[in-house]
């Protein structure tokens, strides 16, 4: 066993989790990262180039942008937040210059909007450590810790290198583990299931907006990249007819609608020979792992038709996560913060996905908030007796409420991915389908809670097995609660959106689901910037 | 996925095992190259071949759909690291990133005007009045999404 302590016990290594990490160390602090993986390579950023929401600091400009965001969050959204994460992300991207390669921007400046991936990652990994962060790799967290007042006091978990089980005292926990993907193959999203969700409500916390968790993205149909709606594709199906399919991120939906039923039919082909002119060099350039995908097959991604496949993205791209209680992304558990995808966006994107930019720039802003308030909350609490006892909060997948018994895992991860992801289930919503998918849910959490059980590297398994069931079920309770149609969520049965529902939705509960209309004003934490 | 570790560009530095995200090698034996020990866990990111400094790795990509698996063909071997540029190539790697986002725009625009056409032509054709021209503006191309995630 590993015995750590530090103020700030950072658990995840991508983009909010490095910007957690460097905002609490700057405040003087000293601070941990566990990593399930390798900070530098884990999670959806680290595979791909995130473009971050991108306002200069010009009154007009910035409400402008606000009010257009405003206009597509169906009310869910704040513009207060909004302002803030704009502002932090314009801030906070030039202090990589030490550690990233920007370049120009084809107009005498520098291009700070977009970040590739690996550079970024690698960077805040840099930054961080400058700053006396100290990086574990391969340590996934398994469990937070509770004091006896119910605040949360650390974390526990297994060095999957090492294989030895590590303890982690903290004045307070940030958890930016990510969304959870279902194991849906896309890309970068092998590790994001859901874990920080599960651990958050153990501990007593709440979920938000779990309902919006519908975002999809077509790739090759072997392996996700990200970028092919943007390339001027068309689409045909096995007989060579084209697909008629609407583009436009304002279109989402109707474009989801064509491509589900041209699945039903049969497989999908694109072609990108329309493309435009000069994105073949830049692509390979940029991102090569996309022009890898194909080149690997023998295929020319820009004269090859090729067969596609939707990959669902879950509460990645969707929207829902740990319901935030105040401006600096603190939960309802004394102790424990919540940033990037494991927090609900709800707060900039309302009820829907926000796209690419404004999750960016979420994951950045939203670390940087949760990482100086649980740093400022450390402190103010001082030390805890190290002898303090601190009691395991895990349940499902270590401590199983029945007996233990062999769990056929693979089913269960898949009954989850397939009641939250499957097209039709997902975009035709309706009370008797949702109820199903409770039905089944349910069976499969009674089967994770009451039998699942890992010991060292396979406890990393279980673990995630039951994060994933356990937030398909919140997903599909969130989605079956909200009566209406609103961005994302669309419900057959009841089409239009409700003034009575213009509210975020709580989620959380283990041995039962429960729902709650969220209505309370929002605290002020004292101590964020701006 | 992981396919091939290659013996003789090897160095045995186990590099990859730790920068793998999904814990797909166990270290080899003392100079040893690594061991594929989990591959069902390799999400084919790439990520091991661009931190391998010595280009001893080659992620095949497999799946079904178009195509066949090229088994590590020689003029693949370290071509994504030059890419990326973390060979040494290039000092500015990214210097074409800025065109990266109005060219996917310029994408999505092309596929937005051709379904705009596409409905146009089917409505004139369907001669339907006054419906066809509410269903028109409706689908008229109005806005241009600022942020093609990449």
């Amino acid at each position: 066993m590993k015995e750590m302590d530090a103020d700030v016990l950072v658990v995840g290594g991508g983009m909010a989790a490095g910007w957690a990490a460097i905002s609490a160390a700057k405040t003087g602090a000293s601070v941990i990262v566990v990593d399930k993986g390798f900070m530098g390579t884990s999670g959806v950023t680290a595979p791909a180039g995130p473009n971050h929401w991108w306002v200069p600091p010009d009154p007009a400009q910035r409400e402008a942008a606000i009010r257009r965001r405003l206009e597509t969050a169906f009310g869910l959204a704040d513009s207060k937040w909004m302002e803030r994460i704009i502002d932090i992300t314009w801030r906070s991207i030039p202090e990589l210059d030490p550690y990233y390669p920007f370049s120009g921007d084809g107009k005498g400046g520098l291009f700070r909007s977009g970040l590739r991936g690996p550079e970024y990652v690698r960077a805040l990994r840099r930054y961080a450590t400058d700053l006396g962060v100290h990086v574990l790799d391969h340590h996934p967290a398994l469990e937070l810790l509770g004091r006896q007042d119910g605040s949360v006091g650390g974390a526990a978990g297994y060095d999957r290198l090492g294989g030895v089980s590590w303890h982690a005292r903290a004045g307070a926990v940030v958890l930016a583990t990510g969304g959870c993907g279902f194991r849906s193959g896309l890309i970068g999203s092998y590790s994001n299931t859901g874990d920080g969700y599960l651990m958050g409500v153990e501990a007593g916390a709440e979920l938000s907006g779990m309902e919006f968790c519908i975002s999809y993205s077509i790739s090759p149909a072997w392996l996700s990249t990200r970028t092919l709606p943007y390339t001027g594709a068309r689409y045909y199906d096995a007989a060579g007819a084209e697909i008629d399919v609407p583009a436009g991120v304002s279109r989402m939906r109707e474009h989801l609608l064509v491509l589900a039923d041209a699945f039903r039919a049969g497989p999908v082909y694109a072609d990108l020979r329309e493309a435009p002119k000069a994105l073949p060099d830049v692509v390979r350039q940029i991102q090569p792992a996309t022009v890898a995908a194909f080149e690997r097959r023998g295929l020319d991604m820009f004269r090859d038709r090729f067969e596609v496949k939707l990959f669902g993205e879950g509460t990645i791209r969707g929207t829902g996560g740990l319901r935030i209680v105040d401006t600096g992304c603190a939960t309802s558990v004394r102790g424990l913060f919540a940033a990037g995808d494991a927090a609900t966006r709800e707060h900039i994107a309302g009820a829907t996905s926000g796209g690419g930019a404004q999750n960016a720039a979420w994951a950045l802003s939203s670390g940087v908030l949760a990482g100086q308030a649980a740093a400022a909350l450390a402190r103010h609490e001082g030390k805890r007796a190290a002898d303090e006892g601190l009691a395991p909060l895990g349940q499902a997948g270590l401590r199983p409420l029945a007996g233990m018994r062999p769990v056929d895992q693979k089913a269960l991860q898949q009954t989850a991915g397939e009641e939250i992801l499957d097209l039709d289930k997902a975009l035709r919503r309706r009370a008797t389908g949702l109820e199903a998918s409770g039905r089944r849910l349910e069976g499969a959490w009674q089967e994770v809670s009451g039998h699942l059980v890992g010991k060292s590297l396979d406890a990393v398994a279980a673990r995630e097995t039951a994060a994933m069931v356990a937030t398909a079920r919140w997903c599909n309770e969130a989605a079956l609660a909200r009566t209406e149609s609103r961005g994302m969520h669309v419900r057959e049965d009841f089409p239009h959106i409700s003034p009575l529902q213009a509210h975020r939705q709580m989620v959380g509960g283990l041995d039962r689901a429960w729902i709650r209309p969220d209505v309370a004003p929002q605290r002020q934490t004292k101590g964020h910037p701006g | 996925m992981i396919e091939d570790i290659f013996p003789e560009r090897c160095t045995g530095c186990n590099d990859c095992v730790t920068v793998c995200p999904d814990h797909v090698l166990d270290p080899g034996a003392a100079g040893a190259p690594p061991v594929i020990a989990r591959v069902a866990q390799c999400q084919t990111c790439f990520l091991c071949e661009l931190y391998c400094a010595h280009d001893a790795i080659y992620v095949a990509v497999e799946g079904a759909g178009t195509g066949t698996t090229l088994h590590h063909p020689t003029p693949l071997i370290g071509r994504l690291r030059h890419d990326y540029g973390w060979d040494g190539s290039t000092d500015d790697p990214l210097r074409a990133f800025w065109q990266l986002g109005p060219l996917l725009r310029e994408g999505l625009e092309i596929s937005a005007a051709r379904h705009t056409r596409r409905q146009a032509t089917a409505l004139s054709e369907a001669a339907t009045g006054q419906e066809g021209d509410e269903a028109l503006s409706s689908r008229a191309l109005g806005t241009t999404p600022k942020d093609p995630a990449a």
